[in-house]
């Protein structure tokens, strides 16, 4: 796949280097607020809203940026657009904003949209940047949907809030909707996708993302190649 | 061929301990709070301890055969784990609820993490806390199956054991305690057969005084002074909490546990002291009244630190700094 391309973007982002599970970051909306899908739906997006608008301006602003002060730079475009989506979310959606708290202000330090501004939007155009952006998003909407549905599903019997196990007398197992599950079930759909993406390398699919054109320190891909090259 | 010509490197002199017969030895020990438990309760509780134990052993064996390993049932270990959970195990409780536990205990925290001698905490204890958390109001419900011939007479219907009348400040009888007609957990109620089981297992040389003997002395020392301290010392409180929940129990036979105790002898008294206040903390001042399960697991993640801190000093490394 051609590199930078739209579609090479979101599919980098939703697959290849899934925030959650390859790269390992998010973590703290990851384990906090996926209770339930509709929650994990919810970060999720706004999550993806904020990080395509912020991935845009960065990569409009990005010869504007000086080096020395990226950092803070990066932090106040990102602040800007959490700000108008909270009070939106307060506006519009209070019930949303009221399960997620204290995770929508902290969005601003999460650091899949700081890293993909440091590392993408701040060194390339904005189309691909946007598209990055919405592939990074969706791939960590997707990534807590399904830990949170999971965790919904155990802990609580229930499927976007639609009782389904409750209705054959299952008994809830109400760890998983508390902290020690998120840990559990993030551990497990770590370790089931490391197991399948070691077991691509081994009949020769090269799972290692030749794509990847980024620092290897903030990959969470242990069996990338450019990794053991260092 | 004879001895005398076997030429095998060293070592050269073997013990007959190995783990199965130490496991063993440890279920042998247990045995008899179990047969207290099951005449006490009735046959309810013979049922989560068969259930709980061929849980955990059938867990480890689908385990090993499906992850292509050594099999390792013949070890003992999982029996123990599978035992220590059903007598932690309320004695009405549905039977799947103790199957889980097991399943739990001896998949996620033994298996995964490299089998016997590298689980990170007590499996037994964590499959329990899992249940704790997870059906908090089966879990702490101490009345007596329907039907169970009651050896408990009067309180038998009445769902509170007795740490948790001295919460709520009401007087108990310690001697009844002692002998365990009391409500509580399978295994945990009788003290005088907990004794007996410990005293075989230090006959047999399986566990020593140290951890013990520094957890139920600090307890003691803390629960003592804080009766001291809030309105005159009471001998009738702090037996009450000596005899009364998992302490007797977790003291000598889940404290002691080799893979999640430190190495360093010193560490080993460090451990126990470390124990022994926080489960008083957990209990005094916790919102339950039972501590003891979620103060050894919380301290054998202190482990690590306490070893680094204990190791001794090599021969010939000690001394001043040049």
């Amino acid at each position: 796949m051609q590199k930078n391309t739209p579609a090479e973007r979101l599919y980098n982002g939703i697959i290849a280097e899934n925030p959650t599970f390859s790269l390992m970051l998010g973590m703290c909306p990851t384990l906090a607020v996926t209770t339930s899908g509709i929650n994990g739906i919810g970060m999720g997006l706004t999550t993806t809203v904020i990080l395509t608008a912020s991935n845009m301006l960065i990569s409009i602003l990005r010869k504007v940026i000086p080096d020395k002060v990226r950092v803070p730079a990066f932090i106040v475009v990102v602040a800007s657009f959490v700000t108008i989506v909270q009070f939106l979310l307060e506006g519009f959606i209070p019930s949303l904003n009221a399960a997620l708290g204290i995770y929508i202000p902290l969005i601003v330090v999460n650091c899949i949209i700081l890293g993909r501004a440091e590392s993408y939007a701040s060194k390339n155009k904005v189309i691909p940047s946007i598209f990055d952006g919405i592939g990074m998003g969706l791939g960590f909407t997707l990534s807590i949907t399904i830990l949170g549905l999971i965790r919904e599903f155990i802990g609580a019997g229930t499927l976007f809030n639609v009782n389904i196990l409750g209705k054959v007398g299952y008994e809830p197992v109400s760890i998983f909707i508390l902290a020690p599950g998120a840990f559990l079930v993030l551990a497990f759909m770590a370790a089931f996708q490391n197991k399948f993406k070691v077991g691509a390398a081994k009949r020769g699919i090269d799972p290692s993302n030749p794509s990847c054109g980024e620092g290897c320190a903030s990959c969470g891909n242990i069996i990338c190649k450019g990794r053991s090259g260092k | 061929m004879s001895d005398l010509i076997n030429v095998s490197s060293s070592p050269h002199v073997k013990s007959k301990v190995n783990t199965s017969n130490l496991m063993l030895m440890v279920v042998i020990a247990l045995l008899p709070a179990t047969i207290f438990g099951v005449i006490n309760f009735g046959l309810h509780a013979l049922l989560i301890v068969v259930v709980s134990v061929i849980a955990a052993v059938a867990t480890e064996w689908l385990y090993n055969k499906g992850m292509k390993k050594t099999q390792t049932i013949g070890d003992y270990s999982a029996v123990v784990t599978g035992l220590l959970l059903a007598l932690n195990m309320p004695p009405a409780i549905a039977l799947w609820i103790p199957a889980l536990g097991s399943v739990f205990a001896i998949l996620v925290v033994k298996q995964l993490f490299g089998g016997l001698g590298q689980n990170f905490m007590n499996p037994a204890l964590a499959g329990r806390c899992f249940l704790m958390i997870s059906f908090a109001g089966k879990m702490t419900d101490f009345t007596l199956p329907a039907g169970a011939s009651s050896k408990v007479v009067v309180d038998a219907v009445t769902a509170a054991t007795p740490l948790a009348n001295l919460k709520a400040g009401e007087s108990v009888d310690v001697m009844s305690m002692f002998v365990g007609n009391i409500q509580g957990t399978i295994g945990e109620t009788s003290v005088i057969a907990i004794l007996i089981g410990a005293a075989f297992l230090l006959f047999m040389k399986v566990i020593d005084l140290r951890i013990p003997l520094t957890y139920i002395g600090s307890f003691t020392v803390f629960a003592a002074i804080y009766s001291a301290a809030t309105g005159g010392f009471d001998i009738n409180y702090v037996a009450a909490h000596l005899c009364g929940g998992g302490l007797m129990l977790g003291a000598w036979f889940m404290a002691t546990d080799y893979v999640t105790t430190p190495i360093t002898k010193k560490g080993q008294l460090v451990y126990g002291c470390i124990l022994g206040i926080v489960t008083a903390v957990f209990r005094i001042f916790g919102g339950s009244a039972e501590g003891v399960s979620y103060a050894i697991i919380f301290c054998n993640l202190l482990i690590p630190l306490i070893e680094r801190a204990t190791i001794p000093t090599a021969l010939g490394k000690g001394g001043q700094k040049a």
